[in-house]
C-alpha cells in the first residue's frame, strides 16, 4: 500500500520537475486517446508538438507561437497574482471581451481620423474595460463578502451577450452589408496593432506580455506587495497579523488581472482578430487558467507554459486539417494537462511511502 | 409586443421544467459541500452527463437508460476530481476548474456524431382526469417523471440530512474533519461517496437539458447552468428546501425572459438572455450577508497524520 | 498480572526520524486512576492513540483482561470498553450537544431518548448539560462535559483523559475530580494524562512516567514529591527564571473600556476592559481558553480595530490603527497559534523574519525588500535564542514546536519593543525552551519594556508577573499584585468574580 507523508518542507526540485512529468503523462494519455480515435499516436504527437516548430511549414507557424502565446501569457500572469493570494478570478474570458469591446470602441470612435494618439488611447480603454469588469466581483467581495469565483464567472456569460449585442448593434460596421461584426481595424492604420517586425508575429501584445512577465517577477521576488500576496495565499491569518489589509489586496489582484485580460483582448481585436464579432472570444481566458497553474504561478514558468499551450493550439489546428483530429480532442488534451499537473503536484509537499498502511 | 400571449399557468408549468436541471445538480453539489468538498466541476459533469445521456438514449431508444448513463457518466468524471482532491490532496478550486475544462472538451469529443439528431422523447405522466383539471392539472400533473424525481430528491436529501445517522455522519465530516477522524469515521471514503453522488446528480441534470428541455445536442449547451447550481447552494445556505426555492426563482426568470423574447418586447434579446446571470449575481450579493451556515471544513484539505 | 484490566507490553512506535514510544510496558488495574506523566513530546499522546485504536503499534502487545487487544480503529476500542476525552475536543461547533454525543456512539438511540439519557447521566455525575444547545456556544468547561458524557454513555471500563484540566478553572477542576471519584468508586479505570504534578498527587493511585518515548519510572504519586516527579520527567535539574525586584516606570499602554465584537461566530467579545501597563512591569493575564484571550491579542495587535481612544500607547490613541502602524510605534505582539498566525508554515525563516520586522529592522525600503537584511535578522534570532534548525532557508513548519516558538517570540523581543504582548508563550513547548522564553520576557521588562503575558498556565504567570488579572467571558477581573495571591483567589478571579468583593489575601 502506498501512503503519503508530509515533507518537512516543499521540495524545490520536485516543484520544477512536476510540469515536465505532467506534460509527459499527458503525451502518453493523449497518445492513447488519439489511438482510440483511430490515429497513429506518434504521428499525432509529432504533428502537434514537432511540426509547428520544425516541420515543413514551420516558417509560417513559428510567428503564430507568439501571436497565440502572448494573450495566454498576459492573462495568466495577471491571474497568477490573484491565485497566489487565494483570490480566484475565473472570469478572465469576460474581462478579455470587455477589453476588446472598449479598446475597439475607442478606436472606432475616431474613425476615420488618423493620429498617433489613437492607439495609446485604445490601450488605455482596453485595460480600463477589463479592470472595471473585474472590479465588479472585487467590490462585491470586499463590500458584501460575495464569492468572487461565481460572480466573475457569471460575468463571462453577461460579457458574451454584450459582445453579441455590440457586434449586432452599436459597433456594427455600417458598410458591412448587414453582416454582424465591426469594421476591420486592420484596415484602419491608426488603430491597427500591426506586427512590429514583419513576419515574426511580434506585435505590441507580445511586448506587453514580456513586460508583464518581468513586472510580475520583480513584484513577487523583490517587492513588499508581492511578499504580501504570497503571504496571504500561504497563511491568511499571518497576513492579517502582519498588517495586510485583505480588501486592498483583493482589489489589487482582481484589478490587475482584469486589466491584463482587457489588454490581451484589446491587442487581439486590434491585431490578429481585427474586428469585434460574435465569435471573437475563443476561450483564452479559460486556457490561461491552465497556463497559470502549469507555470506553477511563477512568471518564468508561465512564459514557458504559455508558449507550450500556444504550441498545442497551433499543432491542434494542423492536426485538425491534416489528420482530421477533432478540435475537441485538443481541448480535452489541454484539460488533461491540468489534471496530470494537479495529480503529480502532491509530490512537492508529500513523499510517497511504500509499505504497510497504518490504521488511518 | 403582446404580453397577453404569456399564459401564467403555462409559465408556472414550464418554470418547473426549467428549474429541474439546475435543482438536481445543485442538490448533488449540496451533499458534496455538506461533506466539506467544494467541487467547482459541476458544469463539466453536467455537460458530460448531457452527452452520455443523449448518446445512450439515441443508441438504445430508451430515455431511462439515457438518464442512467448520464448519472454514471457524471459520477465517473467526478471520481477523477475525488482522486485529485482526496488522494492527491490537490487544491479543490483548481481541480474543480480542471474538471470543468476537461468535461467541456470530453463532451464535445463524444458528441461529434450526435449533432442535429432528435432524441427519443421522454414520456409525460398523463392521468386523464387530473391532468385535464384547469390550471392545477397542468401545473401539478402532466410533467415528465424527472420533474417529480427532482422534487423527491429534495425531500429525500432533506430527510437524509436531518433524520438519518448517515446524514449526521456526513455533516460531521463537513463540519470538522479532524474530529470526525478522531471519532473513527472514514473521512476520505465518505467524501468520495459524496463527490460521486454530486457527480451523478450533475449528470442527471445535464441529461435533463439534452433529453427533455432542449431536446437535442449542441456543444456547450449547459451554458453556465452548472455554475448557477453552485451559486444556488450558496443562495440556499446549504439547506435542501431553499435549493428548491432558488431553482424555481431561476427557472422563473429564465422562462419569463424567454416569454418576453417571444412576445417581442422592446428590450434586445441579448439583454434578456443575460438576465438570469445578472439576477444570480444579485441574489448572491443579497445572500452573502448570511455566511454562518457554510460547513466549517468546506474546501479544506484533509490529510490524516496518525 | 491476570487481574489487570489493561496490560501493555513492549509497545513501540516509530515515525520517520523519531521514536515516539520505545518498549513501553505497564498495567492498569480495575478501578485505578493511573497517571501517565511526561513532558510535551515524551510520547504520551502516541501511546494513548495506540490504546484507542487511532495508531497501530510497530511491535508489542496489549491485553484486555488477559485476552489480546489490538483495536484496528476507535470503533473497536469503544466496543472493548475504552473511551477517550481528547485534549483538543473532537466536537462539532455547529451541531447541538445531542448530535455531538450521538456521533461518538456506536449505536445511538433516537434523538429524543438520547436527550433524556444525557439529562439523566449529567444529573447523576453532577455535570449539568442541555442536550439541545449548540456546542459552539458552550464554554470550554461545558464542552469538556459533552466529551465526558459522550464517554460515560458507553459504560466504559477504561476512560482515557488527555490533559483534562488545562481548560478548567480551579473550581471546575474540583467538580471534575468529584466526577472521576464517583466513576472510580463504580469500578471504572481511568488513564489520566497530565504534566500537572500536584493534580496527580491528589487524584492518582499509580503513575507511569515517560521521557523521550521510554518509560523511566513507575511510582505512587502520594508517596512521591512533586519535585521528584518533575526531575524524573525532565531528567535534569530544573532551571527557574530569575529576576531582580523592579520599580515600574510610567504608563506605556492603557486600555480604556476596550470593547470589541469577536469576528468569529463562536468567539468571545471583549467587554469594557480597562488596564494599564507600566515600563519595566510584567502584567499576567490568566483565564480559561476561550474567554477572550485571542480577541484581546487581536485588539492589541491591530487585527481587530476598536474606538481610537480605547487603546492608548504612550499617550497616543491608536485603537483605530492597523498592525503595521502599531508596530512602527513600538507595540509588538506574539499570538498563540505559531503555525499559520505568528508564522507562515511553508515560508522560510528568512521570509518569516520579515513578517513583523520589515519596518523596524529596515528590511523594507521604498517598498522593496532586502532579503539579505531579513536573512541577517533571522540568523541573529536563531543564534540568540538557540533555535535548532539547519539554517535560515528552512520552512517554518520544519521546526519543532519549541524551536519555532523561540523563533517567533525572539523575533518580537529582538525588535526592542516599547510594549510586548504575548499569548500563551510556552504552550506545548518543552521545559528548557519555556525557561529560555520566560527569561527573555523578564530581561525585556528589566530593560524597561512593558510586558503583558496572557497564559492559561498559572504557575508560569505566578513566576513572571508583577501584577495579575484574569479574563472571564470577555471581562477583566480586578488587577492585583501577584505576590501573595493564593490559588483560591485566582480561581475566584477566573471564575466570574469580576463583580464580587474579594477579601484581600
Amino acid at each position: 500500500m502506498v501512503t503519503l507523508e508530509k515533507r518537512p518542507q516543499p521540495s524545490r526540485i520536485v516543484a520544477w520537475s512536476t510540469p515536465f512529468m505532467a506534460v509527459l503523462a499527458t503525451m502518453i494519455a493523449g497518445g492513447l486517446l488519439f489511438a482510440a480515435l483511430g490515429e497513429d499516436p506518434l504521428v499525432a504527437i509529432r504533428t502537434i508538438f514537432w511540426d509547428p516548430l520544425f516541420g515543413q511549414h514551420a516558417f509560417f507557424y513559428r510567428p503564430q507561437l507568439l501571436v497565440k502565446g502572448a494573450p495566454l501569457i498576459l492573462i495568466a500572469i495577471g491571474l497568477s497574482l490573484g491565485f497566489r493570494a487565494g483570490i480566484w478570478n475565473i472570469g478572465a474570458e469576460g474581462q478579455y471581451i470587455l477589453g476588446a469591446i472598449c479598446g475597439a470602441g475607442m478606436g472606432l470612435a475616431f474613425y476615420p481620423a488618423e493620429g498617433w494618439f489613437i492607439f495609446p488611447l485604445m490601450v488605455m480603454a482596453g485595460a480600463l474595460g477589463g479592470l472595471v469588469w473585474a472590479m465588479i466581483p472585487g467590490l462585491l467581495k470586499v463590500r458584501f463578502g460575495t464569492n468572487e469565483i461565481l460572480v466573475s464567472l457569471m460575468l463571462v456569460y453577461v460579457a458574451e451577450q454584450l459582445l453579441a449585442s455590440m457586434s449586432l448593434g452599436l459597433l456594427k460596421n455600417p458598410q458591412g452589408f448587414g453582416f454582424p461584426g465591426s469594421r476591420n481595424l486592420q484596415q484602419y492604420p491608426s488603430a491597427h496593432n500591426a506586427e512590429l517586425i514583419a513576419g515574426t508575429g511580434m506585435h505590441w501584445g507580445v511586448a506587453a506580455a514580456l513586460i508583464a512577465v518581468i513586472f510580475a517577477y520583480v513584484l513577487l521576488t523583490r517587492h513588499q506587495l508581492g511578499y504580501h500576496i504570497r503571504l496571504t495565499g500561504e497563511a491568511p491569518r499571518a497576513a492579517k497579523f502582519a498588517g495586510i489589509a485583505p480588501a486592498r489586496l483583493v482589489l489589487f489582484c482582481l484589478g490587475i488581472s482584469g486589466a491584463f485580460a482587457g489588454l490581451a483582448g484589446m491587442f487581439e481585436v486590434s491585431g490578429p482578430a481585427g474586428q469585434v464579432s460574435i465569435d471573437f472570444n475563443t476561450g483564452y481566458g479559460f486556457t490561461a487558467i491552465i497556463v497559470a497553474f502549469l507555470g506553477r504561478l511563477h512568471p518564468v514558468g508561465i512564459l514557458l507554459a504559455g508558449l507550450l499551450m500556444a504550441l498545442t493550439y497551433i499543432g491542434g489546428e494542423i492536426a485538425q486539417s491534416s489528420l482530421g483530429l477533432p478540435a475537441a480532442a485538443i481541448q480535452m488534451f489541454q484539460g488533461m494537462l491540468l489534471f496530470f499537473l494537479l495529480a503529480v503536484d502532491v509530490l512537492t509537499s508529500y513523499r510517497l511511502r511504500f509499505g504497510k498502511r497504518e490504521a488511518a | 409586443m403582446d404580453l397577453s400571449s404569456i399564459d401564467p399557468v403555462l409559465l408556472i408549468a414550464s418554470l418547473m421544467v426549467a428549474a429541474t436541471a439546475v435543482m438536481i445538480a445543485a442538490i448533488g453539489e449540496l451533499i458534496a459541500e455538506r461533506a466539506g468538498v467544494l467541487n467547482l466541476g459541476v458544469e463539466g459533469m453536467m455537460i458530460t452527463g448531457a452527452i452520455c445521456g443523449f448518446a445512450m438514449a439515441v443508441q438504445t431508444g430508451s430515455p431511462t437508460i439515457g438518464f442512467l448513463a448520464a448519472a454514471a457518466g457524471g459520477a465517473l468524471l467526478s471520481l477523477l476530481f475525488a482522486f485529485l482532491t482526496q488522494v492527491a490532496l490537490a487544491n479543490q478550486v483548481a481541480s474543480g476548474l480542471a474538471l470543468t475544462l476537461f468535461g467541456l472538451g470530453l463532451s464535445s469529443l463524444l458528441g461529434q456524431d450526435y449533432q442535429g439528431i432528435k432524441p427519443p422523447s421522454t414520456p409525460r405522466i398523463d392521468i386523464p382526469v387530473l391532468t385535464d383539471l384547469p390550471a392545477v392539472g397542468r401545473i401539478v400533473f402532466g410533467h415528465d417523471l424527472m420533474v417529480y424525481f427532482g422534487l423527491a430528491l429534495v425531500a429525500a436529501t432533506w430527510a437524509f440530512l436531518k433524520y438519518t445517522r448517515a446524514g449526521l455522519v456526513l455533516r460531521s465530516v463537513g463540519e470538522n474533519h479532524d474530529a470526525a477522524h478522531a471519532l473513527g469515521y472514514k473521512v476520505v471514503r465518505i467524501r468520495v461517496m459524496a463527490i460521486a453522488f454530486g457527480g451523478a446528480c450533475a449528470g442527471l441534470g445535464g441529461a435533463y437539458i439534452s433529453l427533455v428541455r432542449v431536446p437535442q445536442w449542441t456543444e456547450g449547451m449547459t451554458a453556465g447552468i452548472g455554475w448557477i447550481a453552485l451559486a444556488l447552494v450558496v443562495f440556499a445556505s446549504w439547506k435542501p428546501w431553499r435549493v428548491l426555492l432558488g431553482a424555481y426563482l431561476f427557472g422563473g426568470v429564465t422562462v419569463l425572459q424567454l416569454n418576453l423574447q417571444a412576445a417581442g418586447i422592446a428590450i434586445p434579446v441579448e439583454y434578456l438572455s443575460m438576465s438570469p446571470y445578472i439576477i444570480t449575481i444579485v441574489v448572491l450579493v443579497i445572500m452573502s450577508a448570511d455566511k454562518s451556515r457554510a460547513p466549517a471544513s468546506l474546501g479544506r484539505i484533509f490529510h490524516a497524520t496518525h | 498480572m491476570t487481574d489487570a484490566l489493561l496490560s501493555i507490553r513492549g509497545l513501540t512506535k516509530a515515525y520517520p526520524g523519531v521514536v515516539a514510544n520505545d518498549d513501553v510496558s505497564f498495567d492498569i488495574l480495575p478501578g485505578e486512576v493511573h497517571a501517565l506523566l511526561g513532558e510535551n513530546g515524551a510520547g504520551k499522546s502516541t501511546l494513548v492513540k495506540m490504546i484507542y485504536g487511532l495508531v497501530k503499534p510497530d511491535s508489542g502487545e496489549m491485553r484486555m483482561r488477559g485476552t489480546p487487544y489490538a483495536p484496528s480503529e476507535p470503533k473497536a476500542a469503544r466496543a472493548a470498553g475504552v473511551a477517550m476525552v481528547f485534549q483538543h475536543f473532537s466536537l462539532f461547533d455547529a451541531m447541538n450537544v445531542a448530535e455531538n454525543i450521538a456521533l461518538g456512539m456506536a449505536d445511538p438511540p433516537p434523538m429524543r431518548d438520547l436527550a433524556a439519557r444525557i439529562r439523566e447521566v449529567s444529573d447523576q455525575y453532577g455535570l449539568p448539560l442541555d442536550p439541545w444547545r449548540v456546542v459552539g456556544d458552550l464554554s470550554a468547561g461545558e464542552r469538556q462535559r459533552v466529551e465526558i458524557i459522550r464517554c460515560l454513555l458507553q459504560d466504559p471500563k477504561l476512560l482515557i483523559m488527555d490533559e483534562p484540566t488545562s481548560v478548567l478553572t480551579p473550581q471546575e477542576v474540583d467538580i471534575l475530580f468529584e466526577t472521576l471519584g464517583k466513576l472510580k468508586a463504580e469500578g471504572t479505570s481511568i488513564l489520566y494524562i497530565s504534566h500537572k504534578l500536584e493534580e496527580i498527587r491528589k487524584l492518582c493511585d499509580e503513575a507511569t512516567i515517560l521521557r523521550l518515548g521510554r518509560k523511566v519510572a513507575t511510582c505512587t504519586p502520594r508517596d512521591t514529591t512533586a519535585r521528584q516527579m518533575a526531575e524524573l520527567m525532565v531528567g535534569a535539574e530544573l532551571h527557574t527564571p530569575t529576576r531582580e525586584g523592579r520599580r515600574p516606570g510610567e504608563v506605556r499602554l492603557a486600555l480604556k473600556a476596550l470593547s470589541v465584537t469577536s469576528p468569529g461566530q463562536f468567539g468571545t467579545s471583549l467587554k469594557a476592559i480597562t488596564l494599564e501597563v507600566r515600563s519595566g512591569e510584567v502584567l499576567g493575564l490568566a483565564g480559561v481558553a476561550g474567554n477572550g484571550q485571542d480577541e484581546l491579542l487581536a485588539a492589541l495587535s491591530g487585527e481587530l480595530r476598536s474606538g481610537a481612544g480605547m487603546v492608548v500607547l504612550d499617550g497616543t490613541a491608536i485603537g483605530d490603527k492597523g498592525p503595521a502602524e502599531r508596530r512602527r510605534m513600538g507595540l509588538l505582539t506574539a499570538p498563540e497559534e505559531r503555525l499559520g498566525h505568528a508564522a507562515a508554515p511553508d515560508m522560510s525563516l528568512t521570509e518569516n523574519a520579515a513578517l513583523t520586522a520589515a519596518e523596524r529592522q529596515n528590511i523594507a525600503r521604498n517598498g522593496f525588500l532586502s532579503w539579505n537584511r531579513a536573512r541577517g535578522f533571522a540568523r541573529e534570532i536563531i543564534e540568540r535564542f538557540d533555535v535548532r534548525t539547519p539554517g535560515t532557508e528552512n520552512a517554518a513548519r520544519s521546526l519543532s514546536g519549541g524551536n519555532l516558538q523561540k523563533f517567533v517570540i525572539g523575533r518580537e523581543v529582538m525588535q526592542d519593543p516599547e510594549v510586548l504582548v504575548v499569548n500563551q508563550p510556552t504552550w506545548g513547548v518543552d521545559a528548557a525552551a519555556a525557561a529560555v522564553i520566560r527569561q527573555a520576557l523578564l530581561d525585556l521588562a528589566e530593560g524597561g519594556t512593558a510586558v503583558i503575558v496572557i497564559s492559561q498556565d498559572l504557575d508560569e504567570l505566578m513566576e513572571v508577573s508583577d501584577r495579575f488579572a484574569a479574563l472571564n467571558e470577555g471581562r477583566l477581573s480586578e488587577v492585583r499584585p501577584a505576590r501573595g495571591l493564593t490559588v483560591e483567589d485566582i480561581g475566584l478571579m477566573m471564575g466570574g468574580s469580576h463583580d464580587m468583593e474579594v477579601a484581600d489575601a
